[in-house]
């Protein structure tokens, strides 16, 4: 871009007064850090994430980050990690899927029945994904099918889940085998032992799905899909395939994530995941997702999982009532979202242009 | 004598009752355009959407190149290279300028089957390449098309067609929802497709708009083509008085 052109584009910019936001002061930097916001949309939880830390490891007079303590933050962090991801992928592509809970307890309870049954272990997690997989295809299948809102098709497959899950369990928690090696995902490793092998796991799948979400033409499609469909349409993209794709994936991550979280408490509770598929769109929102699809990271996932895991345990820490934390994770969702809608308006305010 | 670039004969579509195509031929030569205007409900838009493969015709056939082709859908139109812009633009405010440019059409570095890792320089590189020429120049090709103004939004749209060797450009109403000053910037694209050999269907209820930029002007109403003449050879009131 050449000078003049760039000064005539400030012009523009001092024209309008309107709002608080006067771009008298310091317009160039004002419209760089909403440039930065607007592409990099988890940048703000990131930025939170290390004040948080800053702030529970001051409190709680350096216990917060001692190795003891960061073993339990990050064991608990693939199984609420993954179901996060799915769900932001899914928000990313225009949809949605409440019913993540409840298959966080049904395909964990599915391979429990079937390892106590007497299936190989390996392919009762397989059995367990691929039931997890049908369910997120019902929702997708009945959503696009009958062109409803995927909110109301995954209330009811929240419901309808979770029943199936009471009624296989038998009514209480079948016994996993004594003998039941799940060290492939419980044993503690690395320096330290400071990661359960969960966290492996949970790594590897991360750096796929940010790697497809960022660098393939899959992620391409589904982030046009989410952004404006019927463009995405007309450029020849398969968007109903995309969805259903999301759907499937969505359902599998939470049921992988049930999986690890069942074998780490050796008990498959049918009551597991209860409420986690708000945890789950409020770490996406928080971690900057948007509701109206098209925008989100699988990092923004990640670091909005880590935020409410680390509001959780830092409370604690500080010794805070442990009761503040829903308070905690409400505000903070509400606020990300005020912000959110508040800085793109005062972006438009400004008239970013390039 | 060449067979015309595309040319549709006998075209006929019923909507739910109503006749909105009836026995329409229309045909454009290469490296024309053809501004198409008539009031709502004409039949433009129903033309341009059989000829874009958003809606299949009820009857008649569609030649480009003297060679009979079935358009079902938009991917087939694009691989067939007919290429449409509308005029609620179709970019995702949400993606950068070069990611918008390859969407559905990727360059791949590695891919199985059909599946890959997108070559991002090579996006980059060539977005910034045809962008530049249709004469608008950008920041990045990392910004997103939310941060460009309407206009540029089009030119981005025309440079994608451009960039995908479109045979045939076709413009649904580019200009609609643009401020005086974005329509002009837009004009101006048009205006430069034919120093690219680039042959344009341009459809518009602004008359003076088509005048400036096409080089015939047709004009259709109640479903049926009424007028039809090359643009040095009539009068913005001789069009006015068919519609």
């Amino acid at each position: 871009m050449t000078p003049s052109s760039k000064g005539e584009r400030a012009a523009i910019v001092s024209g309008d007064r309107r709002g608080p936001l006067n771009p008298g002061v310091g317009p160039a930097a004002l419209k760089n850090l909403f440039r930065i916001y607007l592409e990099k949309p988890e940048l703000a939880g990131i930025v939170l994430l290390i004040l948080l830390t800053v702030a529970f490891e001051a409190r709680s007079d350096g216990a917060f980050l001692s190795p003891d303590n960061l073993r339990g933050i990050l064991g608990l962090l693939p199984e609420v990690g993954l179901v996060s991801i799915g769900v932001t992928i899914l928000m990313i592509c225009g949809e949605f899927d409440l019913s993540v809970g409840s298959t966080f307890a049904l395909a964990p309870m599915s391979t429990s029945l079937l390892i106590i049954a007497g299936t190989p272990s390996a392919i009762a997690i397989l059995l367990g994904l691929a039931i997890a997989g049908a369910v997120g295809f019902l929702n997708g299948f009945i959503t696009l099918t009958f062109a409803i809102p995927s909110f109301i098709t995954t209330l009811g497959m929240l419901f309808i889940a979770r029943s199936i899950t009471v009624v296989i369990s038998g009514g209480f928690p079948p016994l996993l085998p004594d003998d039941l090696n799940t060290s492939a995902f419980t044993q503690f490793v690395g320096p330290g032992g400071l990661f359960r092998a969960s966290f492996v796991w949970f790594l590897i799948i991360a750096v796929a799905a940010a790697a497809m979400m960022a660098r393939s033409n899959l992620g391409n499609w589904i982030r046009a899909t989410g952004g404006n469909l019927d463009a995405a349409t007309s450029m020849g993209v398969p968007a109903r395939r995309v969805k259903l794709f999301c759907f499937v994936l969505c359902a599998m991550m939470a049921g992988f994530g049930g999986i690890i979280q069942v074998f780490r408490l050796h008990s498959p509770l049918p009551s597991i995941g209860d409420g986690l598929e708000l945890q789950a769109v409020a770490a996406a929102v928080i971690g900057g997702t948007s509701l109206y699809g098209g925008v989100g990271t699988v990092l923004g996932a990640i670091v909005g999982a880590l935020l409410i895991r680390v509001i959780d345990n830092g409370l604690v820490m500080s010794q805070v009532d442990a009761n503040w934390f829903k308070f905690a994770v409400g505000t903070l969702l509400i606020l990300a979202v005020v912000a959110n809608v508040w800085l793109r308006r005062a972006s438009r305010r400004i008239k970013l242009e390039v | 004598m060449e067979a015309p670039l595309i040319e549709a004969r006998g075209l006929q579509k019923w909507y739910s009752g109503v006749h909105a195509l009836k026995d329409v031929d229309f045909k454009v030569s290469k490296g024309e355009v053809v501004g198409l205007v008539g009031d709502n409900g004409a039949g433009k838009t129903t033309l341009i959407k059989i000829l874009s493969g958003v809606h299949p015709p009820d009857g008649g056939e569609i030649r480009i190149e003297g060679r009979k082709v079935d358009i079902e859908t938009p991917r087939q139109a694009m691989s067939l290279g007919i290429e449409t812009i509308y005029q609620t633009n179709s970019m995702v405010p949400t993606m950068s300028i070069a990611r918008n440019l390859f969407i559905g059409r990727e360059p791949l570095r590695i891919s199985i089957l059909g599946f890959g890792f997108m070559d991002q320089r090579r996006m980059r590189r060539d977005s910034v390449r045809a962008i530049a020429d249709v004469d608008l120049h950008l920041r990045s090709p990392d910004a997103l098309v939310g941060e460009l103004s309407g206009g540029e939004r089009q030119g981005v749209a025309i440079a994608r067609a451009m960039y995908f060797k479109s045979k045939v450009l076709i413009l649904d109403e580019p200009t609609n929802h643009l401020s005086v000053k974005e329509t002009a910037k837009v004009i101006g694209f048009i205006k430069a497709l034919k120093n690219q050999n680039v042959t344009g269907i341009f459809i518009s209820h602004n008359m003076h708009h088509v005048f400036q930029s096409c080089d015939r002007v047709v004009a259709m109403a109640r479903g049926e083509m009424v007028f039809n003449k090359p643009v040095a050879e009539t009068s913005i009131d001789e069009v006015a008085d068919f519609m």
